[in-house]
């Protein structure tokens, strides 16, 4: 059962197996083990960012090609139930036909991106995404009268995910059983589904000829498989994933704008969960999602308390300033690029051996 | 001996047909020189930014994604001229305007130069042939240097005043023509020339081009293309840096991720000049900076997508770019 | 016999995950032709490659005029006396004639006697002196790749398959070309598929199989023994006839 869940591919590494037992059940009763509202923003953030970070990875880790568009198609997601809820009114309805164009726009700009730029050379994809993303970027933040500009659009979600709203009277555990905490449920169980589901594609069929081709390029194609179609799948795949991991995002905060969808420092952390967790390795998403959201919140403080300590001492209190932590992320990237180019995950794994 | 090429004058005729078909549309000439003026400056400082870029590519198939922290740390590097000597800035006399901004810009060239070369070898070299590693580590490395500019100079953008004989503008007949833009079109027309005449009338321009055609031939005839890589690297490096000097005091303001930023336009106009194409790349930056122009003046929402729309139509036309570079 | 000038010992090169040279053994002596034969995938032009230092040996030893060259890089190589002609002629098409044969000479000038008598083996050079090289037709590439070669005297020249492709009147140039060159006293290491131009030309052959060399001797030796052929390189007894 369980391993047909996975399909199949199995942590293969105690302590490994252990970790993702911890993530899963620290998201799965999250409302319950770390009750606050900061607590479940961070268990939130960090299913949307898992099922992101596992759709980028179905791109580099998987098929070998770096997207910088990835935001632009979470963006989508978030816009489309933006604009819908926005337009039309806080009802499911309204946020099917947000979700169904968003997934429609994703698809057509993923298709074209891919057969303007994989037709050529796989090395366009990463300069084309790059560019078409900041276009749309720029896009949203001026059609002010469709996206709400800088600003962004808040909107009302659908009654029954309303922290007003309480299925039972009676608490459970000590928690009352707001709308907000059914929306955490919906983003737990989609994510979980979502990441079930990238499982499966990178173990399928598909998948294999997916890797195959990352390996050799020219061996697939001379095997008789057609490189250009199964990277641009590939790449629609992880844009519908990014997509519904965006519609999530929006349904959870309420609100979105450019800063908390399309913005490029997103695409970075992106990048870093991917490359920190382990390429090429679904659960590396997990881990890397997990570890860099919490660093993300706690992380700062800790270093805002070292910018104070070493007060008085030339440069390093600016080094170690919060606002900095990116700084020090990017060291950690290029040096787990270098030194640990399987992640978290693969050095689990080497372990074990 | 004369030296009979096959010429392309199809690019150029593009980029000559575009300037004229918008002369119609803007309608008054003078509105036209001066988006016309606007449009080329642009264009020259996209090149001097890019070209170093291409050229990297072409020789090595190594693809910088950091290639804007250099443009970044030049403009960054310049203020350690600009801000002590701001008084050769004020003062009214060309010779120290120029002077000022010669010494900043060779002060940001030394400096990116001098970068690039440590860049190449601990960032790149270990990453030769790989290009997804290439991307990744590059990109970590412009996030770095990012926030070393944001730690080393504040967070906040820096006011940088551009020098009193190339503020405002020449009046031509009714047409406005801003000084710096002049300033900017010259210095790029003579990195241009300075360049084709680099690598067509040298014996290391001529390794440099055969070099971007087939490495390894180049190699199996005696010459050490690591060597001319290293030198090509470093002085695209430096070139990047003097682009940024420039960007900064047309912009007059300093934000860390302006490098950043200029990516996206240096990417596609390397990508619609080909990569590895120095013309190309040249051709490219005009064309995408005259259209940007004129369509942000005729139609301004859809300027935000220009780039986008001319790069697909060119890369219909020529898939490789509008002068595809011959490789083995 | 002198100390072969150029020579292989037990050289196996992997390319990726790939193992193709398993063992070569090849001695090249100095002065005359040296035939590098065998069918398509048996390692001649890795072997070519692996001389050059295109490819790396994984083990073995190359030794050229006494010096072992195995690990050294390719230019280092070259520079000991090597002129390569690669398999698809390595032309730069964007450079002129000229300027292709002007980079074969390292100290940037060509001479002019020698330029003379590469005029005179292949006239159109002359002729397409400034054109662009991506301009010529194939067998016009094939003389500017092995002028390139020769602009300038050398130890050795690797050459990969000079006649493939090519039409026979210019293959008659190729092999008149390759006369002269080795009446100067030169020495030339050929890959050849073209039988006639290897029996018209060599003076010792080496035949590869798999990754080795499973024949080594005089050129009239194998010339002569058509059965040794038929094993060797699969030749239908009828066709050299």
């Amino acid at each position: 059962m369980l391993h047909r869940l996975l399909s199949g591919d199995l942590p293969r590494s105690h302590a490994l197996t252990v970790a993702l037992v911890v993530v899963l059940v620290s998201l799965a009763f999250a409302p319950f083990l770390f009750p606050g509202s900061q607590s479940l923003n961070v268990a939130a953030k960090i299913c949307v960012f898992i099922v992101l970070a596992a759709s980028y990875d179905l791109l580099l880790g998987y098929t070998g090609i770096v997207s910088f568009a990835h935001t632009m198609f979470y963006g989508i997601g978030g816009y489309g139930v933006a604009v819908a809820m926005h337009g039309i009114g806080a009802t499911w309805g309204a946020m099917g036909v947000g979700v169904a164009l968003a997934l429609l726009l994703s698809l057509i700009l993923a298709v074209v991106i891919g057969l303007f730029s994989l037709r050529v050379r796989a090395i366009f994809f990463a300069m084309i995404t790059l560019a078409v993303a900041s276009a749309f970027a720029v896009l949203a933040s001026q059609l002010r009268d469709i996206t709400g500009g800088e600003d962004g659009r808040s909107y009302s979600v659908p009654a029954m995910l309303r922290p007003s709203f309480r299925l039972i009277e009676d608490q459970v555990l000590g928690v009352s059983i707001t709308g907000r905490i059914l929306t955490y449920y919906l983003v737990f169980f989609a994510s979980l589904g979502l990441f079930l589901l990238a499982l499966r594609i990178v173990n399928s069929p598909f998948g294999r000829v997916l890797q195959a081709i990352r390996e050799n390029e020219f061996r697939a194609e001379a095997l008789g498989y057609r490189v250009v179609v199964y990277r641009t799948v590939a790449s629609v795949l992880s844009a519908t994933m990014a997509t519904l991991a965006g519609v999530l995002m929006a349904l959870w905060l309420r609100y979105t704008g450019p800063d908390t969808t399309l913005s490029f420092a997103i695409m970075i952390d992106i990048l870093l969960m991917v490359v920190i967790g382990g390429m090429g390795t679904l659960y590396g998403a997990v881990l890397g999602a997990a570890i860099f959201i919490l660093a993300q919140n706690y992380l700062q403080v800790v270093m805002g308390k070292l910018s104070a300590a070493t007060d008085g001492i030339p440069l390093l209190p600016q080094l170690l300033h919060p606002d900095r932590w990116l700084l020090w992320l990017g060291i950690l990237f290029v040096l787990s690029v270098y030194f640990f180019p399987t992640g978290i995950v693969g050095r689990l794994r080497a372990q074990r051996r | 001996m004369t030296e009979t090429k096959h010429a392309d004058w199809a690019p150029l005729i593009l980029i000559a047909a575009l300037a004229l078909g918008a002369l119609p549309f803007v309608g008054s000439l003078s509105t036209w020189v001066t988006l016309t003026v606007a449009g080329l400056a642009m264009g020259m400082m996209i090149f001097v930014m890019s070209s170093g870029l291409t050229l990297v590519f072409g020789l090595m198939d190594v693809i910088n994604f950091g290639h804007g922290v250099f443009i970044s740390i030049g403009a960054y590097v310049a203020l350690l001229v600009l801000v002590p000597l701001a008084a050769w800035g004020t003062a009214d006399s060309l010779g120290l305007n120029l002077g000022v901004i010669g010494l900043a810009a060779v002060v940001a060239m030394v400096a990116t130069g001098a970068l690039g070369y440590f860049f190449e070898r601990v960032v790149i070299r270990p990453v030769y042939g790989q290009h997804l590693k290439q991307i990744l580590i590059t990109t970590g490395g412009l996030i770095v240097a990012e926030q070393l500019i944001h730690a080393l100079w504040g967070a906040n953008p820096i006011p940088v005043r551009l020098p009193e004989t190339l503020r405002g503008s020449f009046v031509i007949g009714d047409a406005a023509v801003e000084r710096f833009r002049v300033f900017a079109i010259l210095l790029g027309l003579a990195v241009f020339a300075g360049m084709h005449l680099g690598l067509n009338r040298t014996r290391i321009g001529l390794l440099i081009r055969a070099g971007v055609e087939n490495t390894e031939m180049v190699e199996a005839l005696g010459y050490d293309i690591r060597k001319i890589f290293v030198g090509v690297f470093v002085a695209g490096s430096a070139l990047a840096g003097l682009g940024g000097v420039l960007w900064a005091l047309y912009r007059q303001i300093l934000v860390a991720s302006m490098g950043m930023e200029m990516m996206v336009l240096i990417f596609i106009a390397i990508i619609i000049g080909g990569l590895g194409s120095v013309g190309g790349c040249f051709a490219g930056s005009i064309l995408l900076a005259l259209l940007a122009n004129y369509s942000g003046f005729l139609v301004p929402k859809l300027a935000l997508v220009s780039n986008i729309v001319l790069m697909l139509a060119i890369l219909s036309w020529r898939p490789q770019g509008l002068y595809p570079v011959a490789r083995r | 016999m002198t100390a072969p000038l150029l020579s292989l010992s037990g050289v196996h090169t992997h390319v990726g995950r790939y193992h193709i040279l398993h063992g070569v053994d090849l001695v090249v002596p100095e002065s005359g032709v040296t035939m590098l034969l065998g069918r398509n995938g048996a390692g001649k032009t890795s072997t070519l490659r692996t001389i050059m230092g295109l490819w790396r040996a994984s083990s073995g030893r190359v030794t050229l005029a006494g010096e072992n060259v195995t690990q050294r890089p390719t230019p280092q190589i070259a520079r000991s006396g090597l002129a390569y002609v690669p398999e698809n002629m390595g032309i730069f098409a964007d450079l002129t004639v000229r300027e292709n044969l002007v980079l074969a000479a390292r100290e940037g000038e060509i001479d002019a006697e020698r330029l003379k008598w590469v005029f005179g083996l292949f006239p159109a050079l002359e002729k397409f002196w400034a054109l662009a090289a991506g301009a010529l037709s194939g067998g016009q590439k094939q003389m500017l790749a092995i002028a390139r070669a020769i602009i300038e005297p050398r130890k050795l020249y690797l050459v990969d398959e000079p006649t493939k492709g090519l039409a026979p009147a210019i293959v008659a140039n190729m092999i008149s070309a390759f006369r002269e060159l080795k009446a100067s006293g030169a020495t030339i290491l050929l890959v050849e598929q073209n039988f006639a131009a290897a029996k018209a030309l060599g003076d010792t052959v080496a035949v590869m199989d798999d990754g080795r060399v499973v024949h080594a001797g005089p050129m009239a030796e194998l010339a002569e023994n058509a059965e040794l052929q038929h094993r060797l390189l699969g030749l239908s007894l009828d066709r050299h006839q």
